[in-house]
């Protein structure tokens, strides 16, 4: 080899990342994790601040933003207002945190035997079964939401039998409702369930599930000790994925529960639209975004033996 | 011990497809209380699933299982007198090592004491004691084979069953699990089951065993009378490495290619095949001259197996195995005896 090839292939080889000591493998990692961070920083950090920032100013008499600074968002979020006290923000978040809680909860029930019905498939049957839980998660929300709408009408059997067994007033339809709020937020989020679900199971070790029936374990006991641990990363995942955005929903929850099934998602938006009234929009976010951070900082702390 | 023969297992007719395809062919087996058994075959069968459906963990389609006398056909695993050491040891990874020796008698709520007495004693019996802390992912294979076994032990089962318990260790560790397990069924008097497609290690192992092919039980037997009286070609190349030959009855003695041979037990059949073991031909320079049942021969190729040489020879081929402190090569001429109990008249036909 001439002096000339091996100083080029040395280069070339430093030039694809080769690294040769501590000092270089930082400055490596710094140089590739330089852009996301930049990009984090900017897109992610420091909107943040401004929205807190934005959350202590105050609304001016034509919903631009004042800035003197006061707690009285905060006052507000907690509901004390002109007229005294009321919970109804609170309330609205309370109830918001209990949709997206049992949303998730009935998506989880509805992923482990739809998951672990697809794992159970041949090969080629398991990738229509995963078609047929991917083609709606590409749907546009808005557009399924609809599809809801239509599917909850009052000319459809099931708003008839509905009225038939008189849950309905005849002619009536099945929204706006609770119910119709839950069929819409399971179908939307039963995907973001499902699929990282399905990747833990598909790569389950069944001989521990045999070996808990073999060691006299109920049907509980196989699933607590056989296959939660083993679908664990997969669930965690998608409680995550089911949860943040399950808090966060709106479009569902407007266009199917009305304005008796106002989330705080709906409130957000309402106070960016209509209401003009940044600095308090900006302060139920905060609100929002603590709680979800909240609720997830719970669930990282693991139950003993999992 | 009364002396008293019982029957710890009994299979009857089981039979078992998947997808259309015989896995068992109406198998019958017996398996008497205390014996050290194994089920030996190639991979595909059907000694795994036999194995599942003595367990629980696989239903036949017909047939019907006795454990103790007691029909279990119907029995799911969880209510069997039976437990398993997986192929995989299937240790719950989130356990600890006391905690998945434990897990049996938790779920039938043994008191915490009890327990605690239980699996201290076959961690001990194991020589487990001090790793009861460590999760699987912390020991070595061997002792990961001993936790699979402590745990199923610890529930004092009539009948262990081993899948291929030795199939993930090193040639070397697999020598010393073999007598350990050995010692360890003589000291319980526990049934054992044992699978494994490793003939060396079923006789090794066994007291007696079973050479399945094609879902079906082929010869039954302790591993000295199937080895050295196998009743067709497929068992006596299994077990061990055998010649085979082709032969025709002819009066009181057999003729094949390499000429008239005296058997102590006449075949049973004008035509067919005779087996002989390679160690069990007699290789002498010079034969005496007019007896019976001598071959000269010359040396195709000798292999050096160190334990032992194997010649093959011209006429045959025939395959011999002598003394590895024999020098004879390619060429040489020798003569071979074949004692009449030596050979075996194999009951199957040639296809």
């Amino acid at each position: 080899m001439t002096e000339s090839t091996g100083r080029k292939a040395r280069k070339m080889i430093s030039w694809r990342g080769d690294v040769r000591d501590a000092r270089e493998l930082r400055l490596a990692g710094l140089a590739l994790a330089g852009p996301p961070l930049v990009w984090l920083a900017t897109l992610l950090a420091l909107p943040c601040a401004a929205l807190a920032l934005v959350a202590l100013a105050a609304r001016g008499p034509y919903g631009q933003i004042v800035w003197s600074f006061s707690a009285a968002n905060f006052k507000r979020l907690l509901g004390y207002g002109l007229f005294g006290w009321s919970p109804d923000f609170l309330l609205i978040l309370l109830r918001s945190l209990e949709v997206a809680l049992v949303t998730t909860v009935v998506c989880v029930l509805l992923a482990y035997p739809l998951t672990f019905h697809i794992a159970c498939r041949p090969r080629k049957a398991r990738v229509w079964w995963l078609t047929l839980i991917i083609v709606p998660f590409w749907t546009n929300v808005v557009v399924r939401t609809y599809a809801w709408l239509l599917l909850l009408s009052p000319q459809l059997p099931p708003a008839k039998l509905a009225a038939w067994a008189g849950f309905v007033p005849p002619g009536g339809a099945l929204y706006p409702s609770e119910l119709a709020v839950y069929l819409g937020m399971v179908s939307t989020f039963l995907p973001f369930m499902a699929l990282p679900l399905y990747a833990s199971v598909e790569r389950l070790d069944w001989d521990l599930l045999e070996a808990a029936r073999d060691l006299y374990a109920g049907r509980w006991t196989v699933f607590r000790q056989a296959i939660l641990p083993q679908t664990l990363p997969g669930l965690s995942v998608g409680l995550v994925m089911t949860f943040v955005p399950a808090m966060a929903m709106f479009v569902v929850s407007d266009i199917l529960g009305g304005a008796k099934q106002m989330l705080v998602g709906n409130l957000i938006q309402l106070q960016f639209g209509q209401a003009r009234d940044w600095p308090f929009g900006a302060m139920l976010s905060m609100a929002l975004m603590i709680m979800t951070l909240a609720s997830l900082a719970l669930c990282r702390r693991r139950p003993k033996n999992l | 011990m009364t002396g008293q023969i019982e029957l710890g297992l009994l299979v009857a007719q089981a039979r078992k497809s998947f997808g259309g395809q015989l896995a068992l062919r109406d198998v019958d087996l017996e398996v008497l209380t205390g014996e050290f058994f194994t089920l030996l075959g190639p991979s595909g069968c059907g000694k795994t699933t036999l194995l599942r459906i003595i367990a629980g963990l696989e239903l036949p389609d017909s047939g019907r299982i006795f454990l103790g006398g007691r029909e279990v056909t119907h029995l799911p695993a969880a209510k069997r007198q039976v437990n398993t050491v997986f192929q995989s040891y299937a240790l719950f990874p989130h356990l600890n090592i006391f905690e998945n020796v434990a897990f049996g008698l938790k779920a039938r709520s043994f008191e915490p004491d009890e327990i605690k007495r239980r699996v201290g004693d076959s961690l001990d019996m194991l020589e487990l004691t001090g790793l009861e802390k460590r999760l699987p992912h912390q020991l070595s294979g061997g002792q990961k084979q001993r936790v699979a076994l402590a745990r199923a032990l610890v529930n004092e089962p009539e009948i262990l069953l081993l899948d291929e318990p030795m199939s993930a260790l090193d040639a070397h560790l697999r020598t010393q699990v073999q007598e350990e397990l050995r010692r360890l069924q003589r000291r319980l008097g526990t049934t054992f089951i044992l699978v494994t497609h490793d003939q060396d290690e079923a006789m090794v192992l066994s007291d007696r065993l079973a050479v399945m092919k094609d879902g079906q039980v082929i010869q039954t037997g302790a591993p000295r009378s199937v080895y050295s009286k196998p009743t067709n070609q497929f068992v006596a190349e299994f077990l061990g490495a055998a010649n085979i030959l082709p032969a025709r009855r002819d009066g009181d003695q057999v003729v094949t290619d390499l000429g008239p041979l005296r058997l102590s037990e006449a075949p049973r059949w004008q035509e067919g095949r005779l087996a002989i073991r390679p160690e069990r031909i007699q290789l002498e320079d010079e034969s005496p001259g007019g007896a019976f049942n001598w071959i000269r021969a010359r040396v195709r190729e000798a292999v050096y197996r160190g334990e032992s040489l194997d010649l093959w020879l011209d006429p045959g081929p025939v395959r011999v195995r002598t003394d590895s402190r024999g020098h004879l090569g390619p060429g040489d001429q020798v003569s071979l005896f074949f004692p009449p109990d030596a050979l075996v008249a194999l009951d199957d036909q040639p296809m």
